[in-house]
């Protein structure tokens, strides 16, 4: 059995088939095509998958395709127009805030949900949100220095303090 | 892996929900999904039927009521976090609340949804037992209450009924003379805990005159430890109180080891996690009196 949902992607409208079972992930990488949004443990531990959804960060690997019916979606796609990067995703490349590059897509969707949600954002809500996702090339020292410096709080030495 | 088929069904009103779950073929309600599609997802759960009450916004609600705080069950996480009328008369909740999953979780992830869980981990059954709330259920027959004291029978077991749903708690307000305090050990920040604890205390003065000390991650549910707490009631939370509420924690408790801690380092660190909160209670009521 499936049933049709309609949701914004993006600032587009989406309208697919799903059956009850279909994770909101699948349906973006496979049945959308966007596959920046990537798929790490596929049990909301790794924060590979996080998205924007209604302005806030959520697992797509945790939400029922069919729980995304009527709701604005935003995945690290939507986050700048094609070819163009926003402050954020300039400070990752220029501050080494990744690596092999799996955990960056969900890093930067929590990070522009705290950026767009709270403007006055302190570093521990900033180190909070990465604090949700994994990496195992960084150290998170790059991550950081990326996420402080874009955001505005401190000095972004990526120390542990 | 991904979830095994299931049917879905969205009510938009409780009572629609309500029917949905009397009248379901091994139905299961989904509140945030946090935890219940995460174990589809590994096939744990393999429920026949799912009541997605995402909908069902009357459920979302945060009162304030004359001496408690009702949160709705599919309140978020984070909305409770951050909300103020928790943070004024239930500060404890909002404090746990720092230490359930991480924000991106909190996001989707309920009040309701991690109390009927039953998770043994979980911070917030610990909270309940210490505050004294209450569980309020519904079903299509009608409501009862539940006390905090009687709905966590063992793990991931509840004193919910088949088609009864967890609607709201209600958690007493705090007033000047009490101080609260939740400590956790964990290996990384946002795992789940090796050990915890989450305590309430009302004072006349430096006296503790009452007192609930709740421990999570301590075995099979979140347990309330007699023996600590009898050791700290009449004193003025002195060093040698809280050792001695420490010991009677290490004492009374038989804890599970796990692949991260043995039975006896937890059974340690279930001490350490309640000294170490009764320290931050005492901090707190003398600021509180000052």
């Amino acid at each position: 059995m499936t049933t049709t949902i309609q949701f914004m992607l993006n600032d587009s409208p989406v309208e697919v088939e799903v059956e009850p079972r279909t994770l909101l992930v699948d349906v973006l990488r496979d049945g959308l095509g966007l596959t920046g949004t990537h798929v790490g443990c596929a049990y909301g531990v790794c924060g590979a998958c996080t998205i924007i959804v209604d302005g806030l960060p959520a697992r797509a690997c945790l939400m029922l395709a069919a729980q995304a019916e009527a709701k604005t979606v935003v995945t690290v796609e939507g986050l700048a127009p094609p070819g163009e990067m926003t402050a954020l995703q300039t400070a990752f490349h220029e501050e080494h805030g990744l690596q092999c590059g799996f955990c960056t897509p969900g890093l930067l969707c929590s990070l522009a949900a705290l950026q767009q949600g709270d403007p006055a954002v302190s570093r521990e809500d900033v180190d909070d949100a990465i604090s949700g996702h994994l990496c195992r090339c960084t150290g998170y020292v790059g991550i950081r220095r990326a996420a402080h410096r874009a955001l505005g709080v401190g000095p972004g030495t990526g120390d542990a303090s | 892996m991904r979830p095994a088929p299931f049917d879905l069904v969205t009510p938009s009103t409780l009572d629609e929900a309500l029917v949905a779950l009397r009248d379901g073929d091994d139905v299961r309600a989904l509140a945030g999904g946090q935890s219940l599609i995460a174990l589809m997802n590994l096939r744990f759960a393999v429920p026949g039927s799912l009541v997605d009450l995402g909908q069902v916004n009357e459920l979302a609600r945060v009162e304030d009521h004359d001496d408690f705080v009702r949160i709705g069950a599919m309140a978020t996480q984070a909305v409770v976090h951050r909300h103020p009328v928790v943070a004024a008369r239930a500060p404890l909740v909002a404090e746990a609340l720092g230490h359930v999953g991480h924000w991106q979780i909190r996001t989707r992830g309920t009040i309701g949804g991690n109390l009927a869980h039953g998770d043994p981990a979980s911070e917030l059954p610990a909270v309940m037992l210490a505050l004294a709330g209450v569980y309020q259920a519904r079903s299509a027959g009608g409501s009862r209450s539940i006390a905090a004291d009687d709905f966590n029978l063992g793990p991931y077991s509840t004193a919910l009924a088949e088609g009864e749903l967890l609607v709201a708690v209600d958690v007493p307000h705090g007033s000047p003379a009490e101080a609260t305090a939740i400590i956790e050990i964990t290996r990384l920040a946002g795992a789940y805990a090796m050990a915890g604890a989450a305590v309430w205390c009302r004072l006349n003065g430096n006296v503790v005159t009452a007192c609930r000390i709740a421990l999570f991650a301590a075995g099979s549910r979140a347990i309330r430890v007699a023996a600590a707490e009898a050791a700290i009631q009449d004193t003025e939370l002195d060093d040698s109180a809280i050792a001695a509420a420490a010991d009677a924690t290490s004492a009374s408790v038989s804890p599970p080891g796990d692949v991260h801690v043995t039975a006896d380092q937890r059974r340690h660190l279930l001490s350490v996690v309640v000294a170490r909160a009764l320290r931050v209670v005492r901090q707190r009521a003398e600021v509180q009196t000052r």
